[in-house]
């Protein structure tokens, strides 16, 4: 194990990966020569050359394109979004490209592609900087979603990501990149798609996140245990394929949910665990399930209403008691 | 207004929108601006003189670099500062921050942050006027960053095909964030980019806003009698950072030195001096003095905005849940 911060634990998996297979390559703007926007990618021109780092002009469908283009033809790519909010420009190339080759190819083509970058809000950069872009992507059969909280499966799940043989989308997030946590040397360490992890164990209800809100979910389950609430945090890891298993086990236990991330309520990622819970365990619930999203706006600037409509732990606290009966 | 009396107050203008953003850029080092800030210190000849080509009515629209060309539309430095504190006075109300100044009643329609993507929206006015059968024209500003972008160039398509009085004024300051001139583009001439769309063009250096001006109202002539659509290439430079987090390894002081010796505001007030109107440029440098530091107060004092702000400004009438 190395301690090491969440974005030198996305570095290492890519250079881990660039290491061990000649025909994985990252591009994207400024990953190379001014070592990365947010610094992920700092270090990796200098070990790899340009060859293999390279920095893109700002045309993201251009690049996307050319990624899915050279994968459909056996390169392994890593395309760096700036921030996902910026692939709304390539989403085209990932909904009728990068999806599609596969199928309407009649499996004939792969798709090895990565695309990565941060998600979601990130200080109040305003309504067009702050989109969690998952609700849009894991709508699309033919790409996997995978959105880590912590260090180790930042590294493990990009690992994988690399490594498959479908497009991914991996999501990072601009506020968890100087988050420390221990990571695992080995080079085959990898965190399998489609598996939760249970971050708090509990027993009264069951709080469901990915990503940074895992963490205001468990100071949320900090509050709740002073009021005598035993939370189940479930950190999801990956969206699509999403791990049922772990979901209907905990809600067997406790009985109870609370979804709780970043993006919109109108239906997005809560809306389909919302509609797996009732189908598939409709007899183990105590109560509706609630979910705690962002506002229902578009995200404003002023620091005061960002907060008020980003997700925070007395909301998630909140909406726990509500669905314990316990206002 | 004579062109000495405009002189002095494009020099005003200039003088403002640099002294205005080195006080933001303060007040963010203290925390009272968040997110981006993206200054357009050494650029401000380019929106001063183009404000100085059109008239009141005439639109306009730029990137997330927005504060020169709001402030030269006539945007209040009150209106400007508030909306980098976030407060409920701001321009947007506090909901749009430094990359989003939006003022209808100076035709200052924003303010955006997706690279590129506001170009076809400057098309889009123009082609309202026309449609309308105004001579109204329309500005779109971007950086040279946004050449490398699809919407830019659907914007120009259009607009030539449809004849649109639409003026395309690529800033061009060298550096998309890290990424210089050279780098990102094959054909650093940018403005024969408007060669493949049978456009008119212009290309030169922003070092004189009289220039900037006439090179600027020869195109909105153009746009105005029908003429259709131009691309100018203003060469000119920023001297701070991409934003407030960028510092700008990639250029050498050197470099940036030698940029500020073509100070475009400096230029102006030393031939303003020459001309005997040092009185004029003291009373216009105290008079933006005045203003900056009434804006910062006005801006510290306002309230936030409260969240009955968002329903209403997310939809006109009734929220479509
Ligand atoms: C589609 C898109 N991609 C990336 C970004 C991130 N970004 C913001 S500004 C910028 C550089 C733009 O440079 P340029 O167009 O030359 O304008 P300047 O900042 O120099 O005024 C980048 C890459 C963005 N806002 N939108």
């Amino acid at each position: 194990m190395t301690e090491m911060r969440f974005r030198e634990a996305v570095r290492t998996a890519i250079a881990e990966e660039m290491e061990r297979d000649a025909s994985v390559l990252i591009m994207g703007e400024e990953v190379a020569q001014y070592q990365g926007a947010y610094k992920v990618t700092e270090g990796l021109l200098d070990r790899f050359g340009e060859k293999r780092v390279i920095d893109t002009p700002i045309a993201e469908a251009g690049f996307a394109g050319i990624g899915i283009g050279a994968a459909m033809v056996g390169l392994r790519p890593i395309v760096e979004f700036m921030t996902w909010n910026f692939s709304a420009v390539a989403f085209d190339q990932i909904l009728n490209n990068a999806a599609k080759l596969r199928q309407m190819s009649g499996g004939q083509l792969e798709v090895p592609i990565v695309f990565r970058g941060p998600n979601a809000s990130a200080r109040q950069v305003g309504s067009q900087h702050s989109h969690a872009m998952e609700h849009f992507y894991t709508h699309i059969p033919g790409v996997k979603v995978v959105a880590p909280a912590t260090c180790a499966d930042a590294k493990g799940l990009l690992k994988t990501a690399i490594r498959d043989d479908n497009p991914v989308i991996y999501l990072e997030s601009e506020t968890l990149y100087s988050l420390k946590g221990d990571v695992p040397d080995d080079e085959d360490f990898t965190v399998p798609f489609g598996l939760g992890r249970v971050a708090r164990e509990g027993s009264d209800v069951t709080i469901i996140s990915y990503s940074r809100i895992v963490h205001v979910a468990l100071e949320a389950a900090e509050t709740l245990a002073k009021e005598g609430i035993e939370a189940e945090v479930i950190d999801l890891r990956s969206l699509r394929p999403l791990d049922e298993d772990l979901i209907l086990q905990s809600i067997a236990k406790t009985h109870r949910a609370v979804i709780a991330y970043e993006g919109w309520p109108y239906g997005g990622v809560g809306a389909e665990i919302v509609d797996r819970i009732q189908r598939m365990a409709f007899d183990e619930l105590d109560a509706p399930i609630l979910r705690v999203t962002t506002l229902d706006y578009p995200m404003p600037y002023s620091a005061a209403l960002e907060q008020h409509c980003i997700p925070q732990a007395p909301r998630i606290v909140e909406a726990a008691k509500k669905v314990s009966y316990r206002e | 207004m004579n062109e000495r009396d405009l002189a002095i107050e494009m020099y005003r203008q200039m003088k403002l929108i640099r002294r205005f953003e080195e006080e933001s850029a303060r007040a963010y080092s203290m925390g009272k601006i968040g997110g981006f800030l993206h200054l357009y210190i050494g650029q401000e000849s380019v929106a001063v003189g183009a404000n100085a080509a059109i008239r009141p009515d005439d639109y306009t629209i730029t990137t997330y670099r927005d504060h020169g060309l709001a402030l030269a539309r006539g945007m209040t430095s009150r209106a400007a500062m508030a909306e980098l504190f976030g407060k409920e006075t701001g321009c947007s109300r506090g909901l749009g921050g430094s990359m989003h100044f939006f003022d209808a009643e100076h035709h200052m329609y924003g303010g955006h942050g997706i690279v590129g993507g506001h170009m076809p929206l400057a098309a889009g006015m123009a082609f309202a006027s026309k449609y309308r059968g105004e001579d109204r024209v329309a500005l779109g500003f971007y950086g040279e960053g946004a050449s490398s972008i699809g919407a830019t160039h659907e914007a120009m398509s259009l607009a030539a095909l449809w004849k649109l009085p639409c003026i395309f004024i690529c800033e061009n300051n060298e550096y998309a964030m890290g990424t210089s001139l050279e780098r990102s583009l094959s054909l650093t001439d940018i403005s024969r980019k408007a060669d493949a769309y049978g456009m008119a063009k212009d290309r030169f250096v922003a070092d004189d806003v009289f220039m900037v001006r006439d090179r600027i109202g020869a195109a909105v002539k153009r746009a105005r009698a029908g003429e259709g659509p131009t691309l100018i290439e203003v060469r000119t430079y920023r001297y701070r950072g991409h934003s407030m987090s960028d510092p700008a390894k990639y250029r050498t002081k050197d470099e940036v030195d030698d940029a500020k010796q073509r100070d475009a505001l400096y230029r102006l007030q030393h031939q303003l001096e020459e001309d005997g109107a040092t009185a004029e440029i003291e009373k216009a440098d105290a008079a933006v003095e005045e203003e900056v530091q009434d804006a910062i107060k006005f801006a510290d004092e306002s309230a936030d905005p409260g969240p009955d702000l968002l329903a209403p400004t997310t939809y006109k009438g009734e929220f479509a849940r």
